[in-house]
């Protein structure tokens, strides 16, 4: 650390007891890894109903423990809404931000918490009780909802005359989500405040870690579209139990049921809209994390500073920007003005760009290096393959005339997919594994590590790519079973395919549970440093003490200075004073 | 900590990353390149100026892929650890310059060229001399009206809704029209210009048919209309297309298309069927 | 090619347990056994001042687009449909954005006392302040009964439904305001992590944030009339 005549900072009393140490700590790191541990629950949860519902598609008539039979069609759309709402909310958004950036945000810029602890951990324990809400809509009569994680009325706001689970079940994901939504508010204000106002000394904004500017610019996303989304699902909520009329328009009837449903005016449309207002940011705020990860991670390990810092800076803040603007793409058909559509595609289309810059950005800072295959980056690696990959289909469905043929089907499901369900999940592997040694003060098993990423890459491409052609071909989403249509029927082997890359990749992530949880108690000791990395996490121990550091540290120089010439190391970490870095040949 | 050597990695995890990328795209272009999964074929001229822009964006997409994907892999293969010293370079304004405006142009040109087919779909109205079908969707039917022999569509109301009284357009028997055709499948002639009025009656639907390359959403409480010219006679499927409740996958008709005589012939049968 | 100097020997580390995350050396114990430093509230170093109006702004960011998209719902519903009927607005409205306002000036004086280091003034222009805001929310529930009283209840019309769901949302968003009011005003300010005077900075933008957005809501609600 360095020698300089810095404030010593006194060491306030760490909690004492089991209860504020691990339970209640207000603790940035401790709420992190809680975080990530509520986000392991929810994939958990969320693979499991994956391979319910694949099991059923490739095979119609198998009988699923626990089912009663053969999986009935409410079922199946159980499966599919519960896996969606889980996957999206509680581990994209949980993860990859509250889990990781509550880590690390802090360490990165030199401060020794979160500007406002208290708040900090309030936010956890309501998503941990969202989660339970959510989980509880399996359990109650009618079971879980079926109208998909995005919850179109009138199918969602009418009440158990619309399908099973469209009562109780419904009501309990409306209430899980809009107090996620709150909670996610508190989140963001955090990181932000933090960002912004706690930064240590020599920390500007152009020296902060990729990682940092991607909480930062992902928790300003967050505050504006959470709100949203809350306000949405109060007024959902109220259609439901307080019979007004915000989404439901009148004459309405079900299965012959008259007299029309006693509700007039509303308009479907509108929820979509405020949906989608938050719902496209969101898929921002799944990746953008991920992204700084892969960063910061293809930098280490390819000895090379990032290519183009401030341009995927300034990507960062483009696609965010640009994210508010683009909602209406998942709208093109729904009946909203098919001007508007025209407006909604330019802007889509340009979202390519940054994301293209980043891309580039990535390839350039792998060119010239000296690429070590950790596993850690060979997940990075197969995030920038995934995103290429992912973010192409995009272009399809950005364009309205073409997005006519491949809306609702299969195509857009291994679009999302791509990007989110991978990619994003590749940053999360690639942060666990870098960030490993520093949080637990062990190194996990690269073998089992490289395998797992060998499985899970070609696995996720096998069982995402021939979605595309399904969906070419004309395969509907959110269908249980083929319905009698010869074509789909034909698609039968394809399915299969998928199912079995799904239940082999889904295996292949039992190594990677076994791997975390083995190195916890007996993996190899980690020093501070042990991938030789810049940033300040890596100045302190590991894991780090109570407020993070000892002294408060100053920074000198830019994130990722890798084997700058002169010098004998090929890192020069953020915090050593000038006078301290040994030079070559010394 | 981690022995040298394990930490690299060593130089294979490059090469077999490098191969196994270029097997991807080897896989991938030759399966859209020989169309193994082809799209259902266009009856429709729209249908084929949709299928042109689709192809068009496939080529685009097909050579950024290609380069992209061959480009890490070049990268992880020709930069793997072997001993060297990596390159201290922390960017290139230029390069950047010319990679941003390159893609925007790209996009947006090819964003510009897709805005013919959308615009004969939905900024064009139909035709004065368009055939006029009104659409029924509900959980988990389609229904078809057409307007009888004295060319006028009766009136309906959602209180005369009955599917079980083979009413579910809810037309009102008081009124002197009601020689309408409700039929479960969708007839049409070949070569006129049809237009569709869509409603639903209770939740979102969608009507989608591969071959017309149309997919509208049905919003209740909104008449949503919608018109193609179909040009080939034959037989296709109406789909759902979206998620509308537990019977959702199950919500199919048929669109006949058949000779301008075969369909006079339909409606004088289902003319007949009426007045009994 | 570099060469890897040995890794410095680091002190050795008691068995890391699981969750041992938040302590290692340097944690509990170790050095400066219960000695407080400059920050209060077991923080090693003390939080800048000004974090805590940073962070009131991005609640208030993240207050108004969820009031905005509320609004932007009021404004398509009344424009989509012909359902959408008038009714008149309750008087004691007009009686309530008075005392609201007023409240919003009575907040400044107790900013200025404070500043002057005049305690109990603050102290009183701050309850004053309090009760203002209490008489609000009592003067909003009479608004509700007396539409009640004449039939016009949540569900009886889109208007009628914004008109309570607006009043609620800002009354709730008020009530959170009024406990803080309460809290600053009657709490001990020792050894405390945040300083009187941000604490009643921040109380005082909220409070005229409040302020603002209900005179928007209720020109809205006239307008909807």
């Amino acid at each position: 650390m360095s020698a300089h005549a810095h404030p010593v900072s006194h060491h306030a009393a760490a909690p004492q007891g089991f209860i504020r140490r691990y339970i209640f700590s207000t603790d940035h790191k401790v709420i992190g890894v809680q975080y990530w541990l509520l986000a392991l629950a929810a994939v958990s949860v969320g693979m499991v109903l994956s391979w319910l519902f694949r099991v059923h598609l490739a095979w119609p008539h198998a009988i699923l423990p626990g089912f009663g039979g053969v999986v009935k069609p409410e079922q199946y759309l159980e499966l599919v809404t519960m896996h969606g709402t889980l996957m999206i909310f509680f581990v994209l958004t949980v993860a990859p931000q509250s889990g990781f950036g509550n880590y690390f945000l802090p360490i990165q810029i030199g401060a020794d918490d979160m500007a406002f602890p208290t708040l900090n951990m309030m936010s956890f324990w309501v998503t941990f009780v969202a989660f339970f809400v959510l989980i509880s809509a399996f359990f109650v009569p009618g079971g879980a909802p079926i109208n998909g994680w995005t919850s179109y009325p009138p199918l969602s706001a009418v009440g158990a005359i619309s399908g099973p689970g469209q009562g109780t079940g419904e009501t309990l994901w409306v209430i899980s989500i809009a107090m996620f939504c709150l909670a996610s508010l508190l989140t963001a204000l955090n990181f932000i405040a933090t960002t912004i106002e706690m930064r240590t000394q020599g920390m500007s904004l152009m020296r902060m870690p990729l990682t940092v500017w991607a909480w930062f610019v992902t928790a300003i996303v967050g505050l504006l579209a959470f709100g949203v989304l809350l306000a949405a699902c109060i007024l959902l909520l109220l259609d439901r139990t307080a019979g007004t009329s915000f989404f439901i328009p009148a004459g309405l009837v079900f299965n012959d049921t008259q007299p029309a449903l006693n509700h007039s005016g509303g308009s479907p449309l509108l929820w979509e809209h405020l949906f989608w207002f938050f719902g496209h940011p969101e898929v921002y705020i799944a990746i953008l994390p991920s992204m700084g990860v892969v960063s910061t991670v293809l930098s280490t390990f390819s000895r090379k500073p990032v290519f183009g810092y401030k341009a995927m800076a300034y990507a960062l803040c483009a696609i965010a920007f640009l994210g508010f603007t683009v909602w209406g793409h998942h709208m093109f058909v729904s009946g909203m003005s098919p001007y508007s559509a025209i407006a909604f595609s330019f802007l889509t289309l340009s979202i390519g760009v940054p994301s293209a810059i980043k891309t580039f950005n990535w390839l350039g800072t792998l060119w010239g290096g000296k690429i070590q295959f950790t596993s850690a980056m060979l997940f990075a690696i197969g995030f920038v393959s995934l995103f290429v990959t992912g973010g192409l289909s995009g272009l399809f469905l950005a364009q309205p005339s073409v997005d006519l043929p491949l809306h609702d089907t299969y195509f857009v499901i291994a679009h999302f997919h791509l990007v989110m369900g991978v990619a994003a999940v590749f940053g999360i592997f690639a942060g666990t594994y870098y960030w490993f040694p520093k949080m637990f003060g062990r190194c996990m098993n690269e073998k089992l590590g490289k395998i797992h990423f060998w499985f899970t890459f070609i696995g996720a491409y096998m069982i995402f790519m021939p979605m595309h052609w399904m969906g070419i071909m004309g395969a509907l989403r959110r269908y249980a079973q083929p319905g009698g249509l010869a074509f789909l029927q034909h698609m039968s082997p394809i399915e299969h395919f998928i199912t079995i890359a799904a239940l082999i990749t889904g295996a292949a992530q039992l190594l990677f549970y076994w791997n975390f949880f083995w190195s916890l108690r007996h993996g190899q000791k980690a020093g501070d440093n042990p991938w030789h990395a810049t940033t300040l996490e890596w100045a302190v121990s590991s894991p780090p003490p109570h407020g993070n550091f000892e002294q408060v540290p100053h920074v000198y120089r830019g994130p990722y200075e890798y084997s700058v010439p002169g010098y004998s190391e090929d890192y020069i970490p953020q915090h050593l004073a000038p006078e301290q870095v040994a030079k070559a040949g010394a | 900590m981690h022995s040298r050597k394990t930490e690299r990695g060593s130089g294979v995890a490059g090469l077999v990353l490098a191969l196994t990328l270029v097997i991807f795209v080897a896989v991938t272009v030759y399966i859209f390149a020989a169309n193994v999964f082809p799209m259902a074929p266009s009856i429709t001229r729209v249908g084929d100026w949709i299928d042109s822009q689709y192809n068009l964006t496939l080529w685009i997409t097909g050579v950024i892929f290609v380069m992209a994907q061959l480009g890490l892999a070049w990268m992880v293969f020709r930069y793997r650890d072997r001993g060297q010293k990596a390159r201290f370079v922390h960017g290139n304004n230029l390069l950047e310059v010319i990679w941003t405006s390159a893609t925007f142009v790209l996009f947006i040109a090819m964003g510009a060229m897709a805005v013919h087919a959308w615009s004969r779909v939905h900024f064009v109205p139909a035709s004065s001399d368009a055939l006029q079908i009104d659409v029924m969707a509900e959980q988990f039917t389609w229904n078809f009206r057409y307007a009888g022999p004295d060319g006028r569509f009766a009136p309906t109301a959602p209180e005369n809704y009955s599917d079980a009284n083979g009413n579910p357009f809810g037309i009102n028997s008081n009124s002197k029209d009601t020689d309408d055709i409700v039929s479960p499948i969708l007839e049409v002639p070949v070569g006129r210009q049809i237009e569709l009025n869509m409603e639903s009656k209770d939740v979102i639907h969608s009507f989608y048919v591969r071959e017309l390359r149309i997919k509208q959403d049905i919003v209740p409480g909104m008449d949503i209309p919608i018109h193609f010219t179909p040009l080939k006679i034959g037989t296709y499927d109406i789909m759902c297309a979206q998620l509308c409740g537990l019977g959702h996958y199950q919500m199919h008709s048929t669109l006949h298309v058949v000779s301008e005589a075969d369909f006079q012939k339909w409606l004088k049968q289902q003319e007949a069927e009426n007045q009994q | 090619m570099a060469h890897t100097p040995p890794l410095v020997e680091e002190p050795p580390i008691a068995q890391v347990e699981l969750g041992d995350i938040g302590t290692g050396p340097g944690g509990p114990g170790q050095g400066r056994d219960g000695e407080r430093g400059p920050g209060p509230g077991g923080r090693s170093r003390p939080v800048p001042q000004r974090s805590y109006v940073t962070g009131l702004t991005m609640g208030l960011a993240a207050i108004l687009m969820f009031f905005m998209a509320l609004v932007s719902a009021f404004i398509v519903r009344k424009g989509l449909s012909d359902d959408w009927r008038a009714f008149p607005l309750p008087p004691i409205l007009w009686l309530n954005t008075a005392i609201l306002f007023v409240s919003s000036i009575t907040i400044q004086v107790a900013r200025r006392r404070l500043g002057r280091e005049d305690v109990a003034a603050f102290r009183r222009w701050w309850t004053v302040t309090t009760g203002l805001g209490l008489l609000f929310v009592a003067g909003q529930l009479i608004a509700w009964r007396q539409l009640a009283h004449e039939g016009v209840y949540l569900a009886s019309n889109p208007s009628s439904s914004f008109f309570y769901l607006l009043t609620a949302a800002h009354g709730v968003h008020l009530l959170g305001g009024i406990i803080a009011l309460i809290v600053i005003g009657w709490r001990s300010w020792q050894n405390t992590r945040v300083t009187r005077s941000t604490a009643t900075e921040m109380a005082a933008i909220y409070w005229h944030f409040m302020d603002g957005l209900w005179i928007f809501l209720f020109l809205l609600l006239m307008m909807g009339q």
